[in-house]
């Protein structure tokens, strides 16, 4: 099963977000970076399939050249190799103008299974998945938590939380899944894991490489254009309820949410 | 070409889900600051006796897209059909509900569509004909304004829980018009196995209105009967900090927070919770919060609307008994 993982490089989520000066995007200096969290179970479970099935394991990502630091903890948990591509011209993209970039590197790799987080937690939009699954024609599935294939390895059920319940849905390779919390616990990477990783393959390829136009990437091949980044809406300040006794503070409590809230 | 906003509508076995009236609210909305009309789509098999309806929350036309194969959702039958009904409408916008179903099916609608999305909005104008959509990002930290211009149609998905509904008109009638539905077998990759619901039998924490919430002050899986039980009085759903899912004490679906789920809830009752950034990402923007922790300095006490410094195993039963009062009078 030749498998390739789509990881990004996001800020922790520790992170204080700082809006820069023309208000159109976050300040990066002092950020620590790591995986996307999403993105980790895509890593394991290729892992994993690839234990049981056999295969290679390759690992993607665009973004700046710090992303290579993302694409070496994915090696050292275990992947075969990573191809990055760190094209100025292709940072700051929107979901369609990133998944073009993956597309164009994907399209020149072995492909049976791709995996792709649910959503990056600094844009938060959940977009790329799809969009990728899309350029490269095959079906997706999203939000899955549980990946169960039959024995020959090409048709597999997915398990997704939708409200009020789980749908269990059936589908072959190729395919592109996308990865929720529940679906497996990453593994650490090993000191051996470490040291492997350093001699792994790792390809940086530019737009030109992978035949996509600089004007399809980055912010140039976006199609949702940033127009200002806010601060959240302040709440009013609260108030901590006081009383004699708990009876008392609980009462008041329920009052003020009947009466004044009016949510009870 | 009239400006038409179309709204997609949600339905799950034959039922019409709540998120659609408030996609279609917001769809009336921006129809009218457009200068435009509010339409819906209508995806199922024998939804056709339910189109109609939904004229009262301001949908002027309802097009139904009536098949067997669309009776449950997947992502290839919905997104060929609705790309259909697009080439055929042909709106301005095209708004959908971001539950679980509509942000698959938007974003996958859009690729097939070749145009952009703002996903999981919370707030929405026009300005210079251009749909504008803010949506929280790095956890709602920041909030993003983004512009669709350039776009046919805008499309956008709406944040479940945050778009007032409109008053329902019943002598408000939609006409409703049947869309051919051209779809090949061949063309459907996955198949919906089975649908297994959730045992709880409460709303899901996406959807709730209340939520009671429980943390690291839990102290063990068992003690959540407690809030089960304040949960059962207020017919709220319940959740938990990343600490009680990663303890084992709780499933990873109640989680809330940065990489759990994000709500919006008319109340949320956290009780021995410490208030994490990542975790007031996840219930920040609850129209009221209530904190209860023994710690005075918990950050969650500067997130909260009112706050009872004590212990939880004393206030949570107390409370309990007088919500019931309340609610018996």
């Amino acid at each position: 099963m030749d498998i390739i993982v789509c990881v990004k490089q996001v800020p922790d989520t520790e992170t204080q977000i700082k809006i820069n000066s023309d208000g159109t995007g976050i300040v990066t200096d002092d950020i620590k970076w790591v995986m996307n969290p999403y993105d980790e179970f895509g890593v394991e479970e290729a892992l994993r399939l690839k234990e049981k099935f056999g295969g290679t394991v390759t690992v993607v990502s665009a973004g700046t050249k710090k992303v290579t630091e993302t694409i070496r903890t994915a090696l050292a948990m275990g992947a075969d190799k990573g191809v990055m591509v760190a094209d100025d011209a292709a940072l700051n993209g929107d979901g369609y103008a990133t998944a073009k970039v993956l597309a164009g590197v994907i399209k020149g790799l072995p492909c049976d299974l791709i995996f792709c987080g649910q959503r990056a937690v600094d844009d938060d939009c959940g977009v790329v998945g799809a969009t990728l699954a899309e350029l490269l024609g095959v079906p997706n599935v999203s939000l899955v938590t549980k990946l169960e294939f039959d024995d020959g390895g090409s048709s597999f059920t997915a398990s997704r939380p939708v409200e009020g319940a789980t749908l269990r849905i059936q589908g072959a390779l190729p395919a592109l899944i996308t990865c929720q919390k529940g679906l497996n616990e990453p593994r650490y990477a090993s000191l051996p894991g470490i040291m492997k990783a350093k001699k792994k393959p790792l390809d940086e390829k530019s737009l030109a490489d992978i035949g996509v136009d600089a004007s399809e990437a980055g912010s140039a091949g976006s199609k949702i254009k940033i127009v200002k980044m806010t601060p959240p809406p302040e709440r009013k300040p609260g108030q901590i309820i006081q009383g004699e006794t708990p009876e008392e503070k609980a009462a008041t409590l329920v009052k003020l949410l009947h009466e004044e809230a009016k949510v009870v | 070409m009239a400006n038409i906003v179309l709204a997609v509508a949600e339905q799950r076995k034959g039922d019409i889900r709540k998120i659609t009236y408030e996609v279609i609210s917001e769809a009336k909305r921006l129809a009218e600051s457009l200068g435009g009309t509010c339409a819906a789509a209508l995806l199922g098999s024998d939804m056709e006796g339910k189109a109609a309806a939904l004229g009262a929350y301001g949908a002027e036309t309802v097009y139904v897209a009536d098949d067997a194969r669309l009776a449950d959702y997947t992502t290839d039958a919905y997104t060929a059909v609705l790309a259909d009904i697009v080439k055929t409408v042909q709106p301005a916008v095209l708004l959908i509900g971001a539950s679980v179903q509509g942000k698959d099916l938007s974003a996958r609608l859009a690729a097939r569509l070749g145009v952009g999305l703002a996903m999981d909005c919370t707030a929405f104008e026009i300005a210079g004909g251009a749909l504008l959509a803010t949506r929280p990002m790095y956890a709602g930290k920041v909030f993003g304004q983004f512009s669709l211009e350039g776009n046919t149609p805008m499309m956008a998905s709406a944040r479940p829980n945050v778009m007032p509904v409109n008053e329902p008109d019943g002598s408000k009638s939609a006409a409703v018009e049947k869309v051919a539905v051209n779809l090949d077998d061949s063309q459907l990759k996955t198949k919906l196995a089975e649908m297994v619901p959730d045992e709880s039998g409460r709303p899901d924490l996406t959807e709730a209105e209340i939520i009671v919430s429980g943390g690291r002050g839990m102290k063990d899986g068992e003690n959540f009967k407690i809030l089960e039980a304040l949960a059962d009085v207020l017919g709220a759903s319940v959740g938990a900090s990343r600490s009680a899912v990663d303890a084992g004490w709780r499933a990873h679906k109640d989680q809330v927070g940065q990489t759990g789920k994000v709500v919006t809830p008319n109340l949320y009752i956290a009780c021995g919770i410490s208030g994490a950034i990542q975790h007031l990402a996840g219930m920040g923007s609850s129209k009221y919060i209530v904190a209860i922790n023994k710690d005075a300095d918990a950050p969650i006490f500067t997130k909260a609307d009112y706050g009872i410094v004590g212990d939880l195993f004393e206030y949570v039963p107390i409370l309990t008994e007088a919500f019931k009062k309340v609610k018996t009078e």
